[in-house]
């Protein structure tokens, strides 16, 4: 009597369960209900979700001005190159960008680059983050090749990256009047406090016969250098935007801002692209439609298939 | 070859033969690590893992830190590793155990404690009751006075009863303190691993004069692992030793088994293997180009003008690094470790315990259950798997006359019962070869009831059946039988014992009647190895005709007969017998023939008939299997009529309006071909027909058809669902099994016996029923199984959720390989076919462990359907045999699953594209995490 319970007992325990290989387990049916119903349940989620994607979206206003070819004067176009590389000509320029549509603050400036391969592999190997945290206490820069130092002295900081610094410089003037650029928190807040040393100065930078990009003041640390940390966090495609600073006042339709630059950085050898961008922000970031049109039209096709099963079931009904 | 072993020479045979350290162990501590390490790189699939990791340390080429392959192989290796070490480390452990036991031996004269491993051949080894037998030994003395001794040898053939073992005739009678001097020569073979055979002689040195040669047989040795039992104590002198033992030499790791899937596996690698050549030149050479065209503009990249002579390699060999997660890693380790969890639940699984012996299924194979689900051809045997081996006399044809037919049971037939207690000569004669026409020993117990210990289930029913009979065979002492009959005791002299084998399919025995003097021949045996032998003018038609009545009801039948022998034909004789017993070679067959000199001119004595009941739930196993789509081959050494008998009771062919059998017999090759072409031609006729056909063969007309119209016979087998092939010999059970094999079949052979080890270690799958016969063919096959009614458990639940799960786990393998790989070529085309990795090395390994290995291994809990499900529509199986057809060009299967997975890639590269391009900051950190946009 007792054995039985026991063995009962036993036979009601999870491993025993399991060594016979009949643990609980939910078995769904698709039964035509219910495929149905699954279908139907995601075209009611996903259109609406869709929706409100697409509208934060159509929120967001966006100016795009290419700027690289207007910028060189008429008679250098024929030689792009030649026109970037010569010192001896001023690079600044001026553009016009016309707002379209009232413009609430921040606005964010990007420059866009296309055709740019910060993926490369050559490109992104070229860093040394040791040597970014650490500076010149970190000895080992040979994963920065081919630019880790300069006349016996290391770079800091060294590599590729570094190296090619993006160095156009914007102003925005609006009726006459400079508009405010807030260039400051435009990198990540883990780079500024964690990455790049507080106490690293830039040194033996772009000091060689060959100089890249953008040069850096050498009195500021690195870790306050965040055009360097923005540029240094490279992207993943060979179109890119990254963040320059922020307009922190409200522009209104039809005005017309004026853009001084320095169209300093070549893209011109490898014919890339330069815009610069101005864009608001929803809750959900920057101009996107993708998300939104993809929820749409997996909600709708959910849809279509629901009521086409539905017709079938009806007039096949068994 | 053959060795001469000097008895009790302590000096002579030390160099020549090896001592008795027993060695199982594959390894030693020093080989262990370049063994090892050699053994597992002998797969193809470790080669390519090791040459991947060390092209990944030169970081010129390098995509990701190369610890994310190192890490993997290295815990791959070192989990099988350890799992040899372990499993050798026991080995070890268990022969240091069996090496350092202590034995008694004799040295210079006087008995010795020493260690097992220092037993060297001729030595004279001692032995106390229930000791182990360290070596291989032959008898030369025992405690009892006629020179028996009891061994148990389970641990050799899995038989649990005692065989007796006898100590050569010239050495009878020597005596206690003589046998520590005795010296001589034995002459037997080098070591083989035939347990059933040992041919050698012995002859003893003076003062142990013998001038014969005496003969040794198996029945004279004792074999290492053997137990001696009820003798107080026995002698022999080791003839085998160590590893070269009878034992020793039958050990070996049998070739492993492949499963089909893993065959499978084999080629799809290879299959992705070429792939990703293609892959990695085509990538290489649109790399070079876009290097020497596109890079040299991209001023911020830097590119060298002259660059080492090796440079034009060095982007393929990224790509192919870079692809290289396209094969998994992670499959092998895996497959195993759920194929282990496979041969676990048969092991558990509580419905496939046979409750009358208490023995659960047992899976020894762990790597070959997704095999189970894909069976076609299952190949049985008869006796003791379809049947349970448990005889029973059931009625007997004496002198034409017919016992125990209305009844059904001719120890309660009134008619026989009156004819034995009137004593009618026939009848008594009838029963006397009943009782004393074996090699059974009768053991007499304290309270005066005899048991018998029989080798033969036919014997120890007739033996018993002889008994209750009132024809009691009570004891045997040495060479004389004691037979007791309606109280008064007869004894008989055993003069010579003609044993059984497969070939003569009948045993005699020569004895002499104490009484008076008379020397007789007893023989049983199979109605065609007696019956033709009559003496002429003896009407054996009764006898035909009770032998098939017989067959008919499913009954194993024996023919009785003896004949009287003159004693001059007898010494004759006799010589004859002793010169063939004592030749080293071919002496199985000479015997034969000297018997046959003996066995002719028989007087018929009657026929006996045995029941031998079917299994529990046979006919419903094998009909659900056959709805299954598996087909049925029923292999027996039994007669064709009894064949035919047990396989209509048990469903294994339709009777008459609804099946058909077809004969293929004959004598001759003529008529062998003749009767093939005949049920070729019929079969071909019928294939259509919803009619149930099956072929008969006997082994003879099999042994023709093999021989001389092998392809005849093998379309033959392809169209036949069912045969039942009998009088076949062990060996001719294998050819079939390999014959079917051959024709791309997986089959799957079952049987209980020693004789149908051979066609259970060739099949694909090998199945064992640990029943009476012993333990031999459970220990020689992938799965054991207390009863056939299992199979169908075996095959339907464990295989088929096995093989889904297996196929599931592989194919997902592939594929999250597959997806991952086209994310990083996809990749590659935006990234300036410069080799760079989307995924840093922590994420690529967390990929393929953590998110996509673990997880899955959860499918193994998986069912698709219920067990009762599969169980009511075996049907369902046809999926999985089908398996192998629908994946069979592996091409084909590979570029569609190529198309799927590729259209996914591309699919979740372009969504990847589409969100990051237009977005705000398409920011990440080394190309991993990629952010929308930051505050």
């Amino acid at each position: 009597m007792d054995t039985d319970r026991e063995r009962h007992r036993a036979r009601e325990t999870a491993f025993y369960l399991f060594t016979q290989q009949s643990l609980p387990a939910c078995k769904p049916v698709l039964t035509p209900g219910w495929v149905i119903a699954i279908f139907l349940f995601m075209g009611v989620i996903f259109i609406p979700v869709g929706l409100i994607t697409l509208r934060a979206s159509h929120c967001v206003v966006e100016i795009v001005d290419r700027y690289d070819i207007d910028c060189v004067p008429e008679p250098s176009r024929m030689d792009k190159v030649s026109y970037i590389q010569d010192d001896s000509i001023p690079k600044n320029c001026s553009h016009f960008m016309k707002v379209h549509k009232y413009m609430k603050a921040p606005i964010y400036i990007y420059y866009q680059l296309d055709n740019y391969y910060q993926n490369h592999r050559r490109y992104v190997k070229s860093r040394s983050d040791k040597q970014l945290l650490d500076g010149q206490k970190y000895h080992d820069t040979s994963s920065c090749q081919p630019v880790e130092s300069n006349n016996n002295r290391p770079i800091v900081p060294c590599g590729l990256i570094a190296w090619s610094l993006f160095n156009d410089t914007f102003e925005f003037i609006r009726e006459g009047a400079e508009l405010k650029v807030n260039r400051k928190n435009i990198a990540w807040k883990s780079d500024r406090g964690h990455k790049f040393g507080k106490n690293v100065y830039p040194s033996n930078f772009q000091n060689g016969t060959l100089i890249g990009g953008g040069k850096l003041n050498p009195e500021i640390p690195l870790s306050d250098q965040e055009d360097l940390i923005v540029w240094m966090r490279t992207s993943a495609l060979p179109s890119f935007r990254k963040l320059y600073g922020r307009i922190e006042e409200d522009l209104d339709v039809d005005d017309v801002v004026v853009v001084n630059l320095m169209n300093n950085y070549n893209t011109y050898s490898f014919g890339g692209k330069k815009k610069l961008v101005l864009s608001t922000s929803s809750w959900l970031g920057g101009k996107n439609d993708f998300l939104g049109h993809a929820c749409v039209f997996v909600g709708c096709s959910s849809l279509t298939l629901a009521i086409i099963f539905m017709l079938l079931h009806v007039k096949y009904r068994r | 070859m053959k060795r001469y072993v000097y008895i009790n020479d302590n000096e002579s045979s030390h160099e020549l033969y090896c001592d008795n350290r027993i060695s199982n162990r594959k390894y030693t501590v020093l080989n262990f690590l370049p063994k090892n390490l050699w053994e597992q790189f002998s797969r193809f699939m470790n080669q390519y893992f090791l040459l991947i990791a060390c092209l990944q340390l030169w970081s010129l080429i390098t995509p990701v830190n190369p610890a994310s392959t190192w890490g993997p192989l290295i815990f791959i290796f070192a989990v099988s590793a350890s799992k040899e070490a372990w499993d050798d480390y026991n080995r070890y452990l268990s022969d240091k155990k069996a090496n350092e036991k202590l034995v008694w031996v004799v040295r210079q004269g006087i008995r010795k404690h020493i260690q097992a491993q220092d037993i060297h051949v001729g030595n004279i080894v001692w032995l106390r009751e229930n000791d182990e037998v360290p070596c291989d030994l032959v008898l030369i003395g025992t405690s009892d006075p006629q020179g028996l001794c009891y061994v148990e040898t389970a641990a050799l053939d899995g038989e649990t009863d005692l065989k007796t073992r006898v100590i050569p005739s010239a050495c009878m009678g020597i005596d206690f303190e003589l046998l520590h001097k005795i010296k001589g020569v034995i002459e037997c073979p080098n070591p083989d691993k035939d347990i059933t055979r040992f041919d050698a002689n012995l002859r003893l040195f003076p003062p142990f004069i013998d001038n014969d040669v005496c003969p040794l047989t198996i029945k004279n040795t004792i074999l290492q692992s053997c137990y001696l039992r009820n003798t107080e104590w026995a002698c022999g002198v080791a003839v085998y030793t160590g590893n070269e033992t009878k034992l020793g030499m039958s050990r070996g790791i049998p070739e492993p088994k492949l499963t089909a899937m893993d065959a499978m596996i084999d080629k799809l690698t290879g299959a992705i293997f070429v792939f990703q050549i293609v892959v990695v030149m085509v990538l290489g050479i649109a790399g070079n180009v876009w290097k020497d065209t596109e890079a040299r503009k991209q001023w911020y990249v830097q590119y060298p003008i002259e660059g080492p002579w090796y440079e034009l390699l060095v982007i393929p060999l990224r790509f192919e690094l870079l692809c290289s997660i396209m094969i998994p890693i992670s499959i092998k380790v895996s497959l195993d470790l759920v194929k282990s969890l496979y041969a676990k639940f048969i092991d558990w699984d509580a419905e496939m315990i046979d409750y009358e012996t208490g023995i659960p299924s047992h899976a020894t194979n762990t790597a070959i259950s997704e095999d189970l689900g894909q069976v076609e051809y299952i190949m049985t045997d008869k006796t003791g798997t379809l049947t349970e081996n448990r005889m029973i006399f059931r009625r007997c044809c004496i002198s034409g006359v017919f016992y125990g037919n209305e009844s059904g049971d001719a120890l309660k037939d009134t008619k026989l019962l009156n004819a034995v207690a009137g004593s009618s000569p026939d009848v008594v004669q009838f029963l006397t070869v009943m009782a004393i026409c074996n090699t059974v020993v009768p053991i007499k117990s304290k309270t005066g009831a005899i048991s018998y210990k029989a080798q033969s289930q036919d014997e120890d029913a007739l033996v018993n059946a002889a008994a209750q009979l009132h024809m009691v065979y009570a004891n045997k002492n040495a060479n004389i039988l004691e037979i007791r009959f309606n109280g008064s005791v007869i004894k008989y002299e055993v003069l010579e014992i003609l044993e059984f084998t497969s070939d003569r399919k009948r045993m005699s025995v020569v004895v002499k009647d104490c009484q008076n003097g008379k020397i007789v021949l007893l023989s049983k045996g199979a109605d065609e190895a007696i019956l033709p032998f009559a003496y002429v003018g003896q009407q054996t038609r009764t006898f035909i005709e009770a032998v098939e009545q017989y067959a008919q009801l499913g009954l194993r039948t024996l023919c009785l007969a003896c004949r009287e022998l003159r004693e001059d034909e007898y010494q004759e004789w006799s010589l004859l017998f002793k010169e063939a017993s004592s030749t080293l070679v071919d002496r199985e067959w000479r015997i034969a023939e000297v018997c046959q000199r003996l066995e002719h001119d028989f007087e018929v004595l009657g026929v006996t008939a045995i029941e031998d009941r079917l299994q529990d739930g046979v006919p419903e196993t094998i009909e659900t299997l056959r709805k299954a789509g598996i087909n049925f081959w029923m292999l027996t050494g039994d007669k064709q009529n009894t064949a035919i008998q047990i396989a209509l009771s048990c469903n294994f062919i339709s009777p008459e309006p609804k099946g058909q059998l077809l004969l293929i017999d004959g004598k001759t090759e003529d008529e062998v071909c003749r009767s093939l072409e005949r049920v070729l031609l019929t079969m071909r006729i019928t294939s259509s027909e919803p009619k149930d056909v099956a072929f008969v063969v006997d082994g003879w007309a099999l042994e023709i058809a093999l021989k001389h119209y092998r392809k005849a016979f093998t379309e033959l087998a392809i169209l036949s669902r069912t045969a039942i092939c009998c009088r076949v010999t062990p060996s001719q059970k294998a050819q079939l099994v390999e014959l079917l094999k051959s024709c791309d079949y997986r089959t799957l052979a079952i049987g209980d016996g020693g004789n149908d080890v051979r066609m259970i270690q060739q099949a694909d799958i090998g199945v064992g029923i640990s029943g009476r016969e012993g333990l031999q063919a459970a220990r020689a096959a992938d799965y054991s199984i207390g009863k056939f009614r299992f199979l169908k458990r075996l095959i339907l639940v464990h295989g088929r959720y096995s093989y889904n799960r297996t196929a599931f786990l592989s194919q997902y393998s592939f594929y999250k390989s597959l997806v991952i790989c086209f994310i990083q070529i996809f990749f590659s085309f935006i990234s300036g076919v410069s080799g760079t990795s989307l995924f840093n090395s922590v994420s690529l390994m967390a990929y393929n462990v953590f998110y996509t290995s673990i997880p899955v291994l959860v499918s193994v809990l998986d069912k698709d359907l219920s067990e009762g499900t599969v169980m009511q529509h075996p049907q369902i199986l046809f999926y999985c045999q089908a398996g192998r057809f629908t994946v069979s060009p592996p091409f084909l299967a590979f570029f569609l699953l190529l198309y799927n997975r590729a259209s996914e890639s591309e699919y979740i590269c372009w969504m990847v594209w589409s969100i990051f391009v237009p977005c705000n900051c398409c920011v990440c950190d080394h190309h991993t995490c990629l952010c929308l946009r930051e505050k």
